[in-house]
């Protein structure tokens, strides 16, 4: 970034497939910062995305050019510290300007030891991704072939299990609602936990807590999180939801979704660029009320083939994607998108109240 | 939920005439509505007053009212067309105005009548009365800012005594926010409730507690009838609360709020929409936030289609109005595609990848006695929308788009102008909100002063000055390098940053070309980017474009014969839609015709940057280096061809920059032409050779050459600059004295002297007035055979002197003997074969007795086109474009294009254009018409004779002539044989007269004796015109002045005229107009008729 006192560190993105984007160097000071580069078109919300845990393996692009201007404050993270492997803007701000505000973007990242690349045209790679799907990719300031070789070297997210990476190592409480609800962190949200406390009294357990040991604690309802990379990899998780369905009500968001679908028998499979924004057009079938929605995944149930397990709740209207589902035989339901927000619309938060009611009542 | 069938017509009210508060943006959601509903296969009845607008085009409705507004007319139209339904909701205050007047008097919205879709007079009632609404804001849970209500002093007094000062002053139902007010004393208070009470049509003020200076935010919502709610667009204020949003530089999106404050106020913005029960449609919310602590409060909300949703809709590429009618009858968002992106559906919220900013223009030169301090009453008169990837680009395009003599936050010659003023009266000037603060603060910035100092003066988001800041850092990190020195990185880092070519002309003292040479050859040039409604997520399909320094650049190729529209930029007095309605109308019928169209225009509030009026839209400032740009750009993507340029039909902004394209690229008359025109030796010698007279005159540079003109020509003579439309600082002058200050204020310290002064290119014109004479106007268009068609011709009503854009006007002339006129079309066909005009002319003439001068031509779009278009059924603008590109009047009347006028069927059809004057929101300039032209709009009466035709324009433009009551005289000397008529048509309809002791004296003697002699205000008279005006007992004023200068009693009373709003007419020729059409009202009840009958359709 231009700095007053002129300090600018050149730097570059080089994809895997050999395209370069100059710019320079913003937040902690690394030479090569490699993942896979995806979007992100909101608005406002850049703390939230950047902390949000199921970016975890990826480099994050701004559509939106000015990132920073609102600075960023504690109140707004959505994990304990950005997950991501790097950001990408068009101008990160020099000075930002809000009352909320404790530090600026550029020293968050600094702190945090994740580093970034400002002045890059981000509308050309955003073109780039949406035409050719996420894609593996370095910048820093290290050389362009450097960058070259670290991008090609970058596996990617699929088949990946990025959730062992980010989920809590031991269990902990969080809020004191009326309910009791067991959470599995897959990488979840601050936002999350703070809609849950409001309907219940929530035990976040790592990924790999097993079925009986969650019944043990005798919730009234399990939460599946949201979280990085690809359901396939996280079979674990998959077979402890399978036990847990029928014996207590169950609720998912995003990748607890996708793991759910994949519990019923289910399958999932990748989207060309994924869904990253706070503008996605989403059918509630039941009313016929157009929800917009917070999105962050690249993977995707195919409703097909579910059978008749499920009845679809939710559908993308923008290409016609599964975005919900409520399982038939057993009290449990679980959306694509995120309900709750933090970066986004309040739109869907009403899903929280469905989800005590079916812990109260036994159905939504 | 499909379309509903139980409608089959809608009547849409349109906005009436170009006020301020009120501009073109209604013209472009009224013929989106029109469209859209036409499509969908509804019977559209539209009335609107204003024949200027794309949307009265015959093509766009079933039937076409061009009627007065008010809703005795719109209820005559309802009573004949019978529709089903009535859209109130995008004619703007006008419209919903109306439709109130209407449901008051159960004429719509109740059983057995049309109904009111879009909102109902509940909701309309809801958002408008300032009590309600505070009222439903506080039963959501929102916060208002404490206020109270009152409907006389005393209710005012007592409110304010709970208050307490600063507080803000707001009149029920009006718009653009007349006769609102800050007031920070209690004298101040006293002044601003009684005139707030006197603004409002119900007399109802609001009183609230002022909240200067916090941040302030407009999001634009939509809501269909399934009850899904969208914001299309957050727009944040440059300008903190206290300058109204229409006056303020505003940004989209918002920048400088977290998502979590951003979503709450969303949440506040659909609770809102949901509250007033506005149940299909657009609206726009008004939010004030405290930066200090977060707090928001709504300040007001809008339940229709408004300026802000055309910006946003510019701003985004959603197109709110065309949306907003498909809801209107019952389409839910989820069944509309997305027209941008095709693919997915209009239920989504469109997110942008860069930085939109509007900055409003202003006329406060034009207007003689305003303080130039912007308030919380709007008072620009037109906007300039510019498209950046950052805020520092954005608004330096914005500041140049603006056409002001500006080339963009400082470094350039007007910057000057401020090296004299310290930093501490910087500091306080940027205090007072003004159109120049963005400059004051640019200065500030560049004298080192911290951006926290400038933040206390002016409370101007500290983001925003650090931005600016950045643009001064680098002026200042290039200002030691020459155009040869700078790196490949430095250049494109400028360039980024918004700076022109022309500015780094200035700032290296070097020549425009020299810097873009060496830009050129380091590599740096523009790329254009894509609006597209989703930040580039899905492929676009809908070419809007905007221009920026990037990697990418979007442009399609394709090899059809590309023609560049050059726009007319920002709105402004003497140039506003009537030339965006004839850049649209040739980018219509080129299309039609096979070519591929591109606009380049910076006005978001036209359909000539709606996104499919052309092929392709590049929303771009009007400036030598951009629009080169533009044509570079199109060069490349057809393989090299070069396009073809229209500079003729948008008035002076595309003119003046003839001369900078290459003259191959020229479509129609060339600029050689345009300069014989413009030249005055070469125009002398031209009419010379002709034989046709002119007044006798010269050009000057200085006083000493206007000295010599006037001993050769005698007093009075007309001054006025070379090169500038609207009769910018024309003036009549009768002595020397007068002529040695008008020359001052020309070369040094007027508007143009801010332009670069006076030089032999820009010479001051210097002719012989004369005195009485009747102005013509005549539009023609002659093709490259030579052939020339009169489109119209145009009897002025007011005298020479008047400035034609001022003047009422009709057709055909109603005093002319038609040989006078057959010698007036003879004069204009041999001027346009001389000129060798291909396309449009206007030759304006002064007929004196029977002798014809011709004052001057301009081969080029006229202001008149489209209401001569409106009168006689010929579409003059598309005929006109087809001739530039080559075809033949006769082949173009063989296509069907080229009809014949409707005038010559019908003989007795009149059509009178009036002017719409803004003086209502200027109390303190005189009303009186001159030289100098300052309408900021027109209306068209249409009937079967000049009274009637006549009345109907007074009607529309709101001016009520009475059918009772006693009229107020006043006349010059020259004007008191006229009044000797006036007084006599008078007393036969039964009015009481009044007059000033000459005029009663003069008309005595005629045997016309008045009911009283008032006094003289100067004299300190008890009874004067100007207590009888404030009391009410008069209902018509006509005053003509004396000539210019000096504070009279004359200028005293028009200015209660005005106040009190009484009608009143400054010219006898007026006068002698509105009796007849006083008279025409007694004996005839206004009929209406569509123009589809008129055109004989």
């Amino acid at each position: 970034m231009t700095t007053k006192n002129g300090a600018l560190r050149e730097a570059a993105l080089v994809l895997a497939d050999g395209s370069v984007f100059e710019g320079e160097a913003i937040g902690a000071d690394l030479a090569i910062s490699s993942g896979e580069v995806v979007f992100n078109t909101v608005l406002s919300g850049y703390q939230e995305v950047l902390t949000d845990p199921s970016y975890a393996g990826q480099i994050v692009t701004f559509t939106y050019p000015h990132i920073g201007n609102y600075g960023t404050t504690a109140l707004d993270d959505e994990g304990r510290r950005p997950h991501c492997r790097g950001v990408i803007v068009r101008d990160l701000a020099r000075r930002h300007s809000n009352h909320r505000a404790e530090q600026g973007l550029d020293s968050m990242l600094r702190t945090a030891g994740v580093s970034g690349i400002a002045g890059i045209d981000t509308r050309r790679l955003t073109r780039l991704l949406r035409d050719t799907g996420a894609m593996p990719g370095a910048f820093g300031t290290a050389s362009e072939s450097d960058l070259l070789a670290a991008a090609r070297a970058e596996r990617g997210t699929d088949g990946v299990d990025l959730v062992a990476k980010v989920t809590t190592a031991e269990p902990y409480f969080f809020g004191s609602g009326p309910l009791k609800v067991v959470a599995y962190d897959f990488g979840i949200k601050t936002t999350i936990l703070r809609c849950l406390s409001e309907i219940a009294t929530v035990e976040v357990v790592p990924a790999s807590t097993s079925a009986a040991d969650v019944l043990s604690r005798s919730p009234h309802g399990v939460f599946l999180s949201n979280g990085p990379g690809d359901p396939q990899s996280v079979g674990y998780a998959v077979d402890a939801i399978r036990e847990l369905l029928g014996e207590v009500p169950v609720f998912g968001i995003c990748l607890g979704h996708q793991l759910l679908s994949r519990a019923l028998g289910g399958s999932t499979y990748k989207l060309p660029f994924g869904h990253h924004g706070g503008n996605h057009p989403v059918r509630h079938e039941a009313s016929g009320h157009v929800e917009i929605t917070s999105q962050n995944h690249n993977f995707c149930v195919d409703a097909e083939s579910l059978g008749g397990r499920v009845n679809v709740t939710h559908v993308n209207l923008n290409d016609g994607t599964n975005e919900g589902m409520v399982v038939r035989d057993a009290p449990a339901f679980s959306v694509q998108y995120h309900p709750e927000a933090g970066p986004g619309p309040h739109d869907s938060r009403y899903l929280f109240d469905q989800f005590a009611n079916l812990m109260k009542n036994g159905s939504i | 939920m499909p379309k509903r069938t139980d409608l089959s017509s809608i009547l849409i009210i349109g906005s009436g005439p170009i006020v301020i508060g009120q501009a073109c943006e209604f013209d472009y959601s009224g013929t989106q509505a029109c469209r859209v509903l036409k499509e969908e296969g509804y019977r559209v009845i539209l009335a609107n007053s204003n024949p200027a607008t794309i949307m009265t085009d015959p093509d766009f409705a079933d039937r076409t009212y061009i009627e007065p507004l008010t809703w005795e007319v719109v209820a005559r139209i309802i009573e004949r067309e019978k529709p089903d339904a009535v859209l109130p909701t995008l004619g703007g205050q006008t419209g919903l105005n109306t439709a109130m007047a209407l449901f008051e008097r159960g004429l719509v919205g109740v059983p057995g009548t049309p109904e009111l879709i879009g909102a109902n007079a509940e909701a309309i009632a809801t958002a408008e009365d300032r009590d309600k609404f505070k009222q439903a804001m506080l039963e959501i849970g929102l916060s208002v800012p404490p206020s109270g209500i009152a409907h006389s002093m005393d209710e005012a007094m007592k409110v304010i005594e709970t208050i307490g000062l600063p507080a803000i002053i707001r009149p029920a139902y009006i718009l653009g926010g007349r006769g609102t007010g800050i007031a920070s004393t209690p004298e101040q208070f006293a002044v601003l409730a009684a005139n707030g009470l006197a603004a409002s049509p119900i007399n109802e003020i609001l009183i609230e507690k002022s909240i200067a200076g916090w941040k302030e935010y407009e999001l634009e919502v939509m809501r269909d009838r399934a009850d899904n709610c969208v914001i299309i667009c957050s727009i944040e204020n440059f300008d903190p609360m206290g300058v109204h949003t229409g006056d303020s530089i505003t940004v989209a999106p918002a920048q400088t709020l977290s998502d979590v404050e951003y979503q709450r106020m969303r949440d506040a913005a659909f609770a809102c929409i949901r509250r007033v029960g506005v149940e299909t449609g657009g609206s726009n919310v008004q939010f004030a936030v405290n930066p200090l602590n977060g707090d928001q409060v709504v300040i007001e909300m809008n339940p229709r289609v408004s300026r802000s949703s055309a910006l946003a809709s510019k701003a985004t590429g959603f197109p709110i109005a065309k949306i907003a009618a498909k809801l209107a009858v019952g389409y839910t968002l989820d069944e509309i595609p997305n027209d941008i992106t095709r693919a997915t559906p209009a239920s989504f919220e469109p997110t942008i990848d860069y930085v939109v900013t509007k900055i409003p223009r202003w006329a406060f030169e034009k207007l003689p006695g305003t303080s130039g301090v912007l308030g919380t009453q709007m008072q620009s008169v037109g906007e300039v929308m510019s498209i950046g990837r950052t805020f520092p680009e954005s608004l330096q395009k914005a500041l140049r788009s603006l056409e002001q003599g500006r080339l963009g936050l400082g470094c350039d010659p007007a910057e000057g102008q401020l090296d004299s003023v310290s930093d501490e009266e910087l500091l306080t000037l940027v205090g007072i909100p003004t159109p120049e603060r963005i400059f004051q603060i640019g200065e500030l910035l560049r004298r080192g002063v911290t951006i926290e100092r400038i933040h206390d003066a002016c409370r101007v988001d500290p983001w925003f000055l650090d931005q600016m800041s950045m643009i001064v850092e680098e002026r200042a990190a290039v200002a030691g390098e020459t155009p040869s020195s700078l790196s490949r990185a430095s250049w494109r880092r400028v360039k980024r940053l918004g700076f022109s070519d022309a500015q780094l002309a200035h700032l290296w003292s070097v020549d425009e070309g020299v810097v873009r040479t060496a830009r050129e050859a380091a590599g740096v040039i523009p790329t254009y980017k894509t609006v597209d409604t989703c930040s580039a997520e899905f492929a676009a399909e809908t070419p809007y474009h905007y221009s920026t320094y990037e990697d990418e650049n979007e442009v399609r190729p394709s090899d059809r014969q590309r023609v560049i529209i050059l726009g007319s930029g920002p709105n402004r007095i003497g140039q506003g839609i009537e030339f965006d309605y004839c850049c649209v109308h040739a980018s219509f019928a080129l299309r039609d015709a096979g070519f591929e169209t591109v606009m380049v225009n910076c006005n978001p509030e036209t359909v000539s940057t709606d996104y499919d009026t052309s092929d392709r839209l590049y929303f771009e400032p009007l400036t030598k280096e951009d629009v080169l740009n533009v044509i570079a750009a199109e060069t490349a993507a057809a393989g090299g061809r070069s396009p073809k340029v229209i500079v003729s039909l948008g008035g002076q902004t595309p003119l003046k920059l003839s001369g900078q394209i290459p003259v191959e690229l020229i479509a129609g008359t060339s600029p050689s032409s345009i300069d014989l025109a413009e030249d005055r030796e070469k125009w002398n010698a031209l009419c010379e050779s002709l034989n046709i007279p002119q007044p006798p005159g010269g050009t000057a540079v200085d006083l000493a050459q206007a000295l010599d003109i006037v001993d050769r020509v005698g007093f009075p003579v007309l001054v006025r600059p070379s090169y500038v439309l609207g009769g910018r600082a024309m003036q009549i002058v009768h002595d020397r004295e007068h002529l040695a200050r008008a020359m001052a204020e020309l070369s040094g310290f007027g508007s143009l002297g801010k332009e670069g002064g006076l030089s032999a290119e820009r010479p001051v014109l210097v002719d012989r007035f004369l005195e009485d004479a009747t102005e013509v106007d005549v539009d023609a268009i002659r093709d490259h055979t030579g052939e020339v068609i009169i489109g119209g011709v145009m009897e002025h009503v007011e005298e020479a002197g008047v400035h034609s854009g001022d003047s009422a006007c009709a057709i055909p002339p109603q005093t002319l003997p038609s040989w006078v006129v057959e010698v007036i079309e003879s004069y204009t066909a041999a001027i346009a074969s001389a000129l060798d005009v291909r396309g449009l002319i206007n030759v304006q003439f002064a007929v004196a007795g029977t002798n014809v001068y011709v004052i001057e031509a301009n081969p080029r779009a006229s202001r008149t086109v489209p209401f001569v278009a409106k009168a006689t059924g010929v579409p003059l603008a598309k005929v006109a474009t087809r001739v530039m590109l080559g075809a033949t009047l006769a082949e173009l009347r063989a296509e069907g294009l080229l009809s014949r006028s409707v005038l010559l069927d019908s003989p007795s059809t009149v059509a009178v254009k009036e002017a719409v004057l803004p003086f209502s929101r200027f109390p303190e300039v005189d009303t009186a018409l001159g030289p100098e032209m300052r309408s900021t709009g027109e209306v068209m009466g249409i009937d079967d004779s000049f009274g009637k035709a006549f009345y109907k324009a007074e009607l529309a433009a709101g001016t009520v002539l009475p059918s009772q009551g006693t009229v107020f005289l006043s006349l010059a000397d020259g004007d008191k044989p006229a009044g000797i008529v006036v007084a006599k048509r008078l007393r036969e309809l039964g009015f009481g007269i009044v007059a000033t002791p000459g005029t009663a004296d003069y008309l005595g003697r005629f045997g016309h004796v008045v009911d009283a002699v008032v006094g003289k205000v100067s004299e300190g008279a008890q009874v004067t015109a100007v207590n009888l005006i404030a009391s009410g007992d008069i209902s018509f004023v006509i005053n003509t002045p004396q000539g210019r200068g000096g504070r009279t009693d004359g200028e005293a009373i028009r200015k209660a005229a005005n106040v009190h709003r009484v009608s009143s007419v400054t010219t006898v020729e007026a006068a002698l107009a509105a009796v007849q059409g006083m008279a025409e009202q007694l004996h005839h009840p206004l009929d209406v008729r569509s123009l589809q009958e008129h055109h004989g359709r």
